[in-house]
Formats: structure tokens, sequence, C-alpha cells
């Protein structure tokens, strides 16, 4: 479904690449995790797939498309197959939540009566029934993040991207959304991609888990964790940090010879 | 796009930028309106070349007792035969002559001005007596001029048609002020339909953003913009059009129903006939200018 081939991306004022060689496959039906730092990548990734901007080198294939040979008239028909979620929601504040979700089917001109049964359908599925007429500003963040989801998914995208979209919710709230996105995963089949730095959910959901650091996949693991299961250092060295014994100081180590490192 | 949903979002746009909305549509009046100034002068001058130029007269005034140079007295009955036989001769070129005496042209310019107290002191014999010509090719009125002037018994030749082109130098003048004026003004209408599409896009910057991302087409996202600024430019034409006709009615009055007038000066007509100029002249400035403005400012 979606598929990255060496794929690198730089920007134009910047030291080091914001993704640095990277091939990796998700299959239809998948639902992955991207985990690591703010920086590592997670978002260039996702804007890669929906080819918001273009790759330095390599390829990204989404949905049997070359990205880099697509032309920019077909770029609004690959984006119909992909639904978006952010962290900020990004909701219309003059609009209610049926709106909200009717939009992203009027602007693709679809008729009236499809939008009237696919929006409730919809917010059936999300689970806002009877909330339809309330405004953005009257939900709860939870609520929001689930007018957004409905929005993402109304037209039956294959892939739903989400860009950290607990970041603003609590843990419990964060949960049911990540819930939400497994069961549209399940009931229709659709690709999942989310990027998060939400240990819990990840451990809770035992997925695949893609970690960047520093633009480079360090690890990728199906049913994994937030962090590596086998804590050790020795197992996943970050890039520039081959030998671990430089990072980690024994637990015995002098608290003066830690604070003299510190100074260097 | 659906239709209902299209007209919904351009109402929704044009009242959240009513003031911009408004400042385009003046702008557009305006340098339509200097535009229809400028054409409906050129199609006056038109309309009076097609008169006036079959009907121009060249007039050969003979000498009266009070001419001066190069008469010599008044006008003797074969310096008159002469002018006659010359003009007969130069035929085709002369189509008909009128001899008009003076007391016919006493009776004339008494009745032209009537009302004038300039009249009183004119006497029979003041206003010479002439030869009205009319020419197959009234360009040609050199040929007769130079036969006639400094002739015995001529005291001058006289072409209308350089009267008539004094006016239609003014008219010519007129037609150009007002299209350079409006070539300023229609600068300005696109810089500002450019400005208030920019802000507009700024303004909808979210549902821009969403209509990206859930895949609209670039016409889908563009025409909400290029149909608003179409809209503001069409009501700015056809208050131009509004404009013209009050000017009209000013300035001519109702003429369609006097038929000399009709023939001589334009009239509410003749606007019509300009209005599809004016209109498409809107439509191109509002489509070639939203489509330039969006395709630097609304890269999808």
């Amino acid at each position: 479904m979606i598929r990255f081939e060496n794929v690198t991306k730089a920007y134009p004022r910047s030291a080091r690449p914001a993704l640095d060689d990277i091939s990796l496959e998700i299959v239809r039906g998948q639902f992955v995790f991207v985990v690591g730092p703010s920086g590592s990548g997670k978002s260039t990734m996702l804007r890669l797939v929906i080819r918001e901007e273009p790759t330095s080198s390599g390829s990204v294939l989404v949905a049997g498309n070359d990205l880099g040979l697509l032309p920019p008239r077909k770029v609004p028909r690959l984006r119909r197959q992909i639904g978006t979620v952010f962290q900020d929601f990004r909701l219309l504040p003059n609009k209610n939540v049926t709106q909200n979700v009717a939009f992203a089917l009027q602007v693709l001109g679809r008729p009236n009566r499809v939008i009237k049964t696919l929006v409730p359908e919809t917010l059936e599925l999300v689970g806002l029934q009877g909330k339809g007429r309330r405004m953005p500003h009257e939900l709860s963040g939870g609520e929001q993040q689930r007018v957004a989801i409905a929005r993402a998914v109304v037209n039956k995208p294959a892939i739903l991207l989400a860009d950290e979209p607990t970041g603003n919710l609590d843990p419990a709230t964060s949960l049911d959304i990540v819930r939400l996105l497994a069961s549209i995963n399940k009931q229709y089949g659709t690709t999942v991609v989310m990027a998060t730095h939400d240990n819990v959910i990840v451990d809770e959901l035992q997925r695949r888990v893609i970690e960047l650091e520093n633009g480079v996949v360090v690890r990728d693991e199906e049913q994994g964790t937030y962090v590596p299961r086998a804590e050790s250092p020795v197992a996943h060295p970050a890039p520039g940090h081959e030998h671990p014994a430089d990072l980690w100081t024994n637990p015995d180590a002098d608290w003066a010879e830690e604070h003299v490192r510190g100074e260097d | 796009m659906r239709l209902r949903f299209l007209l919904g979002d351009v109402w929704v746009g044009l009242r959240r930028n009513l003031s911009m909305a408004i400042s385009v549509v003046l702008v557009t009046m305006i340098s339509l309106f200097l535009l229809g100034l400028g054409l409906l002068a050129q199609r006056q001058a038109d309309v009076m070349k097609g008169y006036w130029y079959d009907r121009v007269q060249v007039s050969i005034f003979l000498c009266t007792a009070t001419s001066r140079t190069p008469c010599t007295g008044p006008v003797t009955e074969d310096q008159k035969q002469n002018v006659r036989s010359q003009l007969e001769q130069l035929r085709p070129l002369v189509k008909e002559v009128f001899f008009e005496s003076e007391q016919e042209a006493f009776d004339r310019f008494r009745e032209q001005f009537k009302d004038s107290p300039i009249l009183g002191n004119i006497k029979v014999g003041e206003i010479p007596s002439s030869y009205r010509v009319q020419l197959s090719d009234p360009s040609k009125y050199e040929v007769v001029a130079s036969t006639f002037e400094n002739a015995p018994g001529v005291s001058s030749v006289q072409d209308q048609k350089q009267v008539l082109e004094r006016l239609f130098t003014i008219l010519n003048k007129f037609t150009r002020y007002a299209v350079a004026l409006a070539v300023l003004m229609v600068l300005c209408a696109v810089l500002l339909m450019a400005t208030t599409i920019r802000q507009a896009a700024f303004s909808r910057r979210r549902e821009i953003g969403i209509m990206r991302l859930v895949g609209a087409s670039n016409m889908a996202i563009r025409l909400p913009f290029i149909a608003e600024t179409l809209i503001a430019a069409l009501v700015g034409a056809g208050l131009a059009l509004g404009l013209l006709f009050a000017a009209m009615r000013a300035l001519v009055g109702d003429n369609s129903r006097n038929v000399v007038l009709r023939q001589v000066a334009i009239g509410t007509t003749d606007i019509w006939h300009i209005a599809p100029i004016l209109g498409g002249m809107a439509f191109a400035l509002a489509i070639i200018t939203s489509t330039i403005t969006l395709w630097r400012y609304l890269r999808v």
C-alpha cells in the first residue's frame, strides 16, 4: 500500500536530512505506529505520503502510484484515497459537526443524497451520534478529534494517516481515540499509519512499530512496544553512537566523575 | 462541486469580505464607465461623419458692397455667371449647386438668430450671397478652393468639413483621454482584484487546507474565488452601464423619438451596442486576473 524506496528528504536550510535513505513497506490493512523523538522525521514521512512535498531522492509509492512521477493535477485524486488527522484537529470553527464532516464530501462534488447518508453513518461510527449540530468549540478535545476522524474517513479512504492525533488529549481519551482508529482499521481494512509519542498507547495495542531517529529507521518490529523490549543499549545503538559505553555510565560510577563529564 | 454549494460558498465569501468586494465593484464600475465614454465618443464621431459627410457643402461667398480684399466691390452679374459656368465644368465632382441670394441669406440669418440682439445691426446686403456646392467626394475640397479663391467677385471659399474636422478632433481627443484614464483604472481594478483574492484566500486558509487535504480538485478550490471576482466585476459593469445611461440622459436627453437628433447624435441604443464590450471586458478581467493570482498564490 505504501512503500518507501531509499527515500531521502532534505530541507534547503537544514544541515542534516529529515529522512535519510529510508526503505520500508506498509501492506494493505496494516496498523502501524511511527515513533521517535520530535524532529526524527515522523511528520515528514506522512507529508511525503500525501505528496505535500516531493522527495529529494528515492521514491514513494502509494496505492500503486509512484508519487515522484505523479503529475500535480493527479495529486487530488491520490489524496481522496487518504484520510488525514492531526494533533490540532483542524476543524472549521464556523461549521457544526455535521457540516465539518459534510464539507469533505461537498468539495469533492458528491451529491447531496450521498452526503445525507454517509455523514450520519460516519458520525455514528466515531461515536458522535446526536451531536451533529454542536459547534466545534462546544465539544471536548476527544470529541473534536472524533469529528476530525469522521471527516478523514467519511470518503472511505484506503489509508488513514494520523500525525500525533492524541498529542492534545489526556491518556484515557487518547486510548479511546486509538481504539477508534483500530476499529476503523479492523472494520474497513483501512491501512492506518499513526505517528505518536504516546508510549502507553503503543504498548497497549501491540502493533507494528517503526522507530525513527534522526531520519533513520532504527527499529521496525511486528507487535512492537514504544521502547525496545530488550531494554539494552547494545541492541539498538543510535547512529553515531555505536559504542554505547560512551553514553551509559556505570550505575556505580562516582557522582563527581559524572559531574565532570557533564562539564566537558 | 455542486452549484448550490458553490453559490453558498461564494455568498459567504462575498459577505465576509464585503468592503473589498464593494471596492472591486466600484473600481470596475469607474474603469468601465470611462471606457464606455471613450467608446461612445467614438461612436458619436462615426455617426456625425456618416451624417454630415454626405451633406457638407463648400460655400463660395461672393463679394458684397462691404467686403474687404480681395473684393473690389459688389459682385457683378458677369462674375456670377462666370463662377456658375466654371462650377458646371467641374462636374461630376460638383454634384449640386444652389445659389443663395443676399435676401435669402439674410432671411436665413434672421431665422437663425431671431432671439439675438445682433440681428438689429444687420441689413440685407451685408450677408453675402453664395454658391453652395455639394461635392460627390467631400475630400476633394481643395480642387474647388483652388479654382475659386481669388476669382473675381469671390470673397472667400469655405469648407464646412473643416468646421466638422475640428469637432472630430475634439471628440478624438476626448476618446483618447477617456481610454487612457480607463486603462489606468483598469490597472487599478486588476491590482485590487488580485489583492482581494489574496486576502480572501488568506481568510479562508483553513478551508483551503482541508480542501487540499481531502483531495478537492484545483478547480473546486479556485472556482469560488473566480466566481466571486467575476460577480463583483459583472456588477461593476452593470453599474457602469447604468451610469452611462444616466450620463446620456443628462447630456443628450431622450432622443429616441426625435428623428433628426437620432441621426446626428448617439442615444441610449448605442449604450446597448457597447454593453457586450464592457461586459466582455469585465468578464475577461475577472477571469484572467483571478486565474493568474490563484496560480501564483494557491499552489495545490
